[in-house]
């Protein structure tokens, strides 16, 4: 189909989710690595904790997550020897943003979504497209399973938009325990119709104590 | 410092050569405004030598795409760390990778099709006697899946200026910030505030350097300075255009519609805000490519401010309430007996 030379990428499947809470962020990715109808392994993650209170989750190309994933770790680590903290999740968004546009003509063929806490304890989720561009939400869903996953989401979660006038509350009404339970529902339902999701779901809860991680076996058809 | 010598060369060259009414003239013309000299078989006027490397095959200028116009003066060129590392001076113009591929255009369509960016749609600006009235949507897109209904199309380059984002996202969102930079820039360096003419064509010059690589935007900066409140309509083919009245994106023609019927010079604060809310309404209503809250922000003397933020979903049933119709027959349960 393609060209040895001419068409460089290729899609690995794989679905990545974030929801941000009062004062948590969980962030859930699968680790099916798939290549066309073929599955590469079943045991690859696709999340990435930038700093401590900052996760990255990538799906789409593998090599292009890893190395993008290398790029923003290695920034993360020169800017806490430059500033003798750590990033904070709002900077580190920005600076996603930034190193995706500076690819703009040979992308990096990456759907991210960060997630993490801010300045103030509050969890924050941010998603991407492939060339950076980027928004704080609520929650977002990246990936093969997207489209399967974003309707629920937005049924379960769906707050007044934050552009409204006078501003409206936007708090996600969930506790800790009832998103991480959401999250599991969802990706049960998207590996029954996405043939690139499944095997195991790998969740990573960021609140103020830290950083804790579950994995959750999915269907591995 | 490549930038300097490349005037310089060109300035000696220039002096030294004789005027030649041949065609070859004409198709080197082009070449030589761009920096580059076509091999000249004339004997008679010898070049300077350290000219010569600038010389390229004139069948190589017709087929070579030239990249001169998007060589940096400051960054580190592409294919080293990209200035991404050290980055020491940030406001700097970043030297963009390319890929290394036989066609280019055919690439960056393929990759277009591939990853199917985010794209935002309508959005409007005029100006009336009390300043700016800018409005958007906030439906993103992404090929056929609305990818968000919050995005910030009204995007604040500083407290005085305001920015719009129609086309890609990406593209608006880092040049937009650029531009912001290079106003606060200009003001350090300056002592005063950027106009919107200076702003608008600081944007307009970066986009025209990158005009054909693909790049998708359609902007109205809108501000007030010295001169009163300003408006340009700047574009990703290079195009600056100043006016009073602009509308941008799929849904423009409905806004344009409604925008055009209800426009008077002379309207309170109010009554621009509610005309730029209806006119974004009744896009959002008919195209499907907008939708979500309607944004509308007043950028009068003091800066911009945000005037209303309203679902349009509800905004229909605001201006168009349910009738209730009369009923020919009315359906009474069935009792049970």
């Amino acid at each position: 189909m393609s060209r040895r030379g001419d068409w460089v990428y290729e899609n690995n499947g794989g679905t990545c989710v974030a929801i941000a809470g009062a004062d948590y962020c969980v962030i859930a990715a699968d680790t099916r690595l798939s290549v066309g109808y073929s599955i590469l392994t079943r045991d690859h993650s696709k999340i990435c904790e930038l700093a401590d209170k900052c996760v990255l989750a990538s799906s789409g190309f593998q090599g292009d997550i890893k190395a993008l994933h290398k790029n923003l770790a290695a920034r993360e680590l020169l800017y806490q020897h430059q500033h003798n903290k750590r990033m904070s999740c709002p900077a580190m968004a920005q600076l996603l943003s930034n190193t995706l546009y500076y690819k703009r003509f040979f992308p990096y063929y990456a759907f991210n979504v960060l997630g993490g806490l801010d300045s103030e304890g509050k969890g924050c989720v941010f998603t991407y497209d492939a060339v950076g561009s980027y928004e704080r939400t609520g929650y977002s869903a990246q990936g093969t399973g997207s489209t399967l996953i974003m309707p629920v989401l937005d049924n379960q979660l769906k707050s007044p938009s934050p552009l409204l006038l006078p501003a409206r509350d936007a708090v996600t009404p969930l506790s800790e325990s009832e998103a991480v339970d959401l999250v599991k529902d969802v990706f049960a339902s998207a590996t029954e119709r996405d043939i690139y999701t499944g095997d195991k779901l790998e969740i990573v809860v960021i609140n103020k104590a830290g950083t804790k991680r579950e994995y959750i076996d999915l269907r591995k058809d | 410092e490549q930038l300097i010598n490349l005037l310089d060369t060109f300035t000696r060259v220039q002096a030294q050569r004789p005027k030649r009414p041949t065609g070859r003239t004409a198709t080197s013309s082009n070449a030589r405004k761009k920096g580059e000299e076509i091999e000249s078989g004339d004997a008679a006027t010898p070049l300077p030598p350290h000219s010569i490397h600038r010389f390229r095959n004139a069948g190589d200028a017709m087929m070579k795409l030239d990249m001169s116009a998007l060589e940096t003066q400051f960054g580190a060129p592409a294919g080293e760390d990209g200035g991404l590392l050290f980055d020491v001076d940030g406001a700097a113009m970043p030297a963009m990778e390319f890929p290394n591929c036989p066609d280019f255009d055919r690439f960056q369509a393929k990759t277009k099709d591939m990853v199917k960016n985010k794209r935002g749609t309508t959005t409007l600006a005029f100006i009336f006697d009390k300043g700016v009235i800018v409005a958007a949507d906030s439906r993103a897109s992404m090929g056929g899946y609305i990818s968000s209904q919050t995005v910030r199309k009204i995007i604040e380059i500083n407290p005085y200026m305001l920015g719009t984002m129609a086309g890609g996202a990406a593209d608006c969102q880092f040049w937009h910030r650029n531009l912001g930079t290079k106003c606060r820039l200009h003001e350090l360096a300056n002592k005063r505030r950027i106009s919107v003419t200076g702003a608008s064509k600081l944007l307009a010059n970066i986009l025209y350097s990158y005009r054909g690589m693909g790049l998708s935007i359609g902007t109205m900066i809108a501000g007030w300075d010295e001169k009163g409140p300003g408006l340009y309509y700047v574009d990703s083919e290079g195009a600056r255009l100043k006016g009073n009245r602009f509308s941008v994106g799929s849904g423009s023609l409905y806004a344009y519609s409604v925008l055009d019927e209800g426009y008077r010079f002379k309207m309170s604060v109010e009554e621009a805000g509610e005309l730029a809310r209806r006119a974004i309404y009744h896009a959002t209503f008919r195209d499907g490519a907008s939708g979500g809250c309607v944004s509308v922000y007043h950028v009068g003397p003091d800066g911009w401010k945000k005037l209303s933020g309203d679902d349009v979903g509800e905004l229909h049933y605001q201006y168009y309430p349910v009738q209730k119709t009369p009923v020919e027959q009315e359906m009474t349960d069935a009792s049970t007996s």
